[in-house]
């Protein structure tokens, strides 16, 4: 399962870059999107991936039997997913305004603030 | 349980939410405004004196033993820089009083402003490598909403340049967070740095370093990551600016000193040219692009990035006596470059132009503002015997100890460039006659950035120019007492078992010989200490 993940997460992280090297700036926000998203995969890889093995204590007992998931790693995750979402909404909201001001979807006619 | 660690996160927030709850009341938002920061500056007083006599004060969030929870903890470094944050942000409430214009007001003006500096005050507070990213990502949302506040074409163009490197800047962070936990298999700073050094993977450990090196360069506007600042910060309402060049990059500083004292400090090694010849670079740049500009904020803005120079040669250079330097030249431009941006919103206001062309005469019809101009700007170039000069000259020293000749000469060079810079600006805007064909009537009805009336409040932004002006002075005078803090957060950041004993509560070197290279998975009750009473 591991070399698929780092697989998956090769081709987010090169898909992100290209597309936030592209001039539009709708394309910059998937991006972005696409850049946390590969980054919320790759911190549930590194801290290996453990099946069907919840990190439930028994009753009756004080600790996990035998291997289980590690959960501070997905509750990293999630936490991440979550800025993640507002700051995407943010972005979203800037491009779509950026745009009404600028009247373009390029980031080569923004040069105002560059002289 | 100390309630001083907690406080210059919590009170803002609360004054936050306070804020959010008078949305449609604009005298009670700036009642809170001033009260919610007073509160903070004496709660950071508070932190900065129990600090001072303690040395290390941690608390664990929600009473998880180390390892597991989220520790908060305060050295010298972080009481320093929670100080500065509660002084910036007392100053900054009040000036925002006169300066934010109604439309700003209305649209959360605020509740932002104490998010970003709760933000702020997470960052340099927190023991968890993680945590630390949620607090930027606090401040950074804060920040870009901030950004935007009356949504000019430059401000959205400056934004989206700010927005897309800062959100580069933290997925690279976050995917270090997330290799450096399948590395070491744990958050908390302190533990990190006891387990990175029996780490298996060498080679993984440098990819780690560099890959914060350059996420929180990127944060800190270190060469060549600088681009985001001087395209964006003289874009918004100029308060917003203040805020920004006194705090936001200086968080990234922060983490720099935080990361590589504490954690990486092992791995140094050819890191440390890079960052030593980063540091050289950013200053050269930021001076270098500042003399081009005619644009009081730009300027204002590339000397940011110069100064931040500074700071990381101090780190880079790797003494005691040098980090001693950066964490003073850290303190010192907070309070300095806050200044000069809080007197370009006066200037802006008397003459209506940012445009150093069509300004002048300032030093005749405002005197103590030219005054207070002049100990800023003079303090900046490192003008004995204001701040900058004691800052510039501990680095100096330390740079001829380490015998870095090279590099410290050109760091006094770039101290002269700073003042032709710093010079540039008065002879434009406070010495030559006001320029004929701008002639701005002094007493015209002052306007907010938005350019809707508001009531003439000048005191309002003299006041915080003035007690920032009157803190450069007494920095250099008191020097001493204060190179006395900076010469302990020196010692503290060198040896850094303090610091992970105070957050595990057990000696470092005990801790040590419980680690093996084979089994990491120590039993969890020995390596969890108790918590600190």
């Amino acid at each position: 399962m591991e070399p698929l993940m780092a697989l998956a997460i090769g081709i987010l992280y090169a898909t992100a870059i290209f597309m936030m090297l592209r001039r539009s700036i709708v394309k910059l926000v998937i991006g972005l999107l696409l850049l946390s998203n590969a980054a919320n995969l790759l911190i549930f890889t590194t801290a290996g991936m453990t099946r069907g093995a919840p990190p439930l204590i028994p009753e009756g007992m004080l600790q996990p039997v035998g291997d289980v998931a590690d959960p501070l790693p997905q509750a990293v995750v999630l936490t991440a997913i979550v800025i993640a979402f507002g700051v995407l909404a943010f972005a979203v909201v800037l491009i779509r305004r950026a745009y009404e001001v600028v009247k373009a979807d390029d980031l080569d006619k923004m040069k105002d603030t560059d002289t | 349980m100390r309630p001083e660690v907690a406080l210059p996160v919590l009170l803002p927030l609360l004054s936050g939410a306070v804020s959010l709850l008078f949305w449609r009341s604009r005298p009670m938002q700036r009642f809170v405004a001033v009260a919610g920061n007073i509160a903070l500056l004496v709660a950071s007083l508070w932190l900065f004196v129990a600090t001072l006599s303690e040395g290390y004060i941690t608390m664990q969030m929600g009473s998880w033993p180390a390892p597991f929870g989220i520790t908060l903890i305060a050295d010298m470094l972080s009481a320093v820089m929670i100080l500065m944050t509660g002084i910036i942000g007392l100053a900054m409430g009040i000036y925002s009083l006169a300066t934010t214009g109604r439309g700003h007001e209305k649209f959360g003006y605020y509740p932002l402003m104490h998010l970003l500096l709760a933000g702020v005050a997470g960052a340099f507070l927190t023991g968890d490598i993680f945590n630390l990213y949620v607090w930027f990502e606090v401040m950074l949302v804060a920040s870009f909403a901030l950004l935007i506040l009356g949504g000019e074409r430059a401000q959205m163009e400056g934004a989206i340049k700010y927005v897309t490197l800062n959100l580069l800047a933290s997925v690279i962070f976050l995917t270090a967070v997330g290799l450096l936990y399948g590395t070491v298999g744990t958050l908390n700073m302190a533990d990190i740095a006891l387990r990175i050094e029996v780490a298996e993977h060498d080679g993984m450990v440098e990819v780690l370093a560099v890959m914060f090196m350059v996420a929180f360069g990127i944060k800190a506007a270190a060469f060549p990551l600088f681009f985001w600042l001087p395209a964006s910060y003289h874009t918004p309402p100029v308060a917003v600016s203040a805020l920004f060049a006194g705090l936001l990059t200086k968080v990234g500083v922060y983490a720099l000193f935080r990361v590589f004292t504490l954690i990486f400090d092992q791995t140094m090694g050819y890191l440390q040219d890079i960052m030593l010849w980063g540091a050289v670079l950013t200053m050269v740049t930021g001076v270098l692009g500042a003399a081009a500009q005619y644009e009081f904020r730009r300027i204002l803005s590339f000397h940011i990035v110069s100064q931040i120079g500074y700071m990381i040669l101090g780190l880079a250079l790797y003494t005691p006596l040098a980090i001693a330097g950066g964490v003073f030249a850290i303190m010192h431009n907070i309070v300095v470059k806050t200044n000069l941006f809080l007197i370009s919103g006066i200037t802006h206001r008397l003459q209506g132009t940012y445009q150093l062309k069509k300004m002048g005469g300032l030093y005749k019809e405002r005197p103590w503002l030219a005054v207070a101009f002049f100990i800023s700007a003079f303090s900046l170039a490192g003008v004995p015997p204001l701040s900058g000069f004691f800052a510039k000259f501990v680095i100096v020293r330390a740079g001829i100890e380490a015998e870095a000749y090279v590099v410290t000469g050109i760091a006094l060079a770039v101290g002269l460039m700073t003042l032709y810079s710093m010079v540039k600006i008065w002879n434009e805007v406070f010495w030559k006659a006001l320029p004929e064909e701008n002639h701005v009537p002094v007493s015209s009805t002052p306007s907010g950035d938005d350019g809707r009336l508001i009531k003439p409040s000048l005191w309002m932004m003299y006041l915080p120019v003035a007690v920032l002006a009157l803190f450069s002075l007494l920095i250099g005078i008191f020097a001493e007492p204060i190179m006395f803090v900076m010469n302990t957060i020196g010692d503290q950041l060198f040896d850094s078992d303090g610091y992970i004993e105070a957050v595990l509560g057990v000696s470092a070197s005990a801790e040590e010989a419980l680690l093996n290279p084979d089994d990491l998975q120590v039993e969890t009750d020995t390596i969890g200490g108790e918590e600190t009473p």
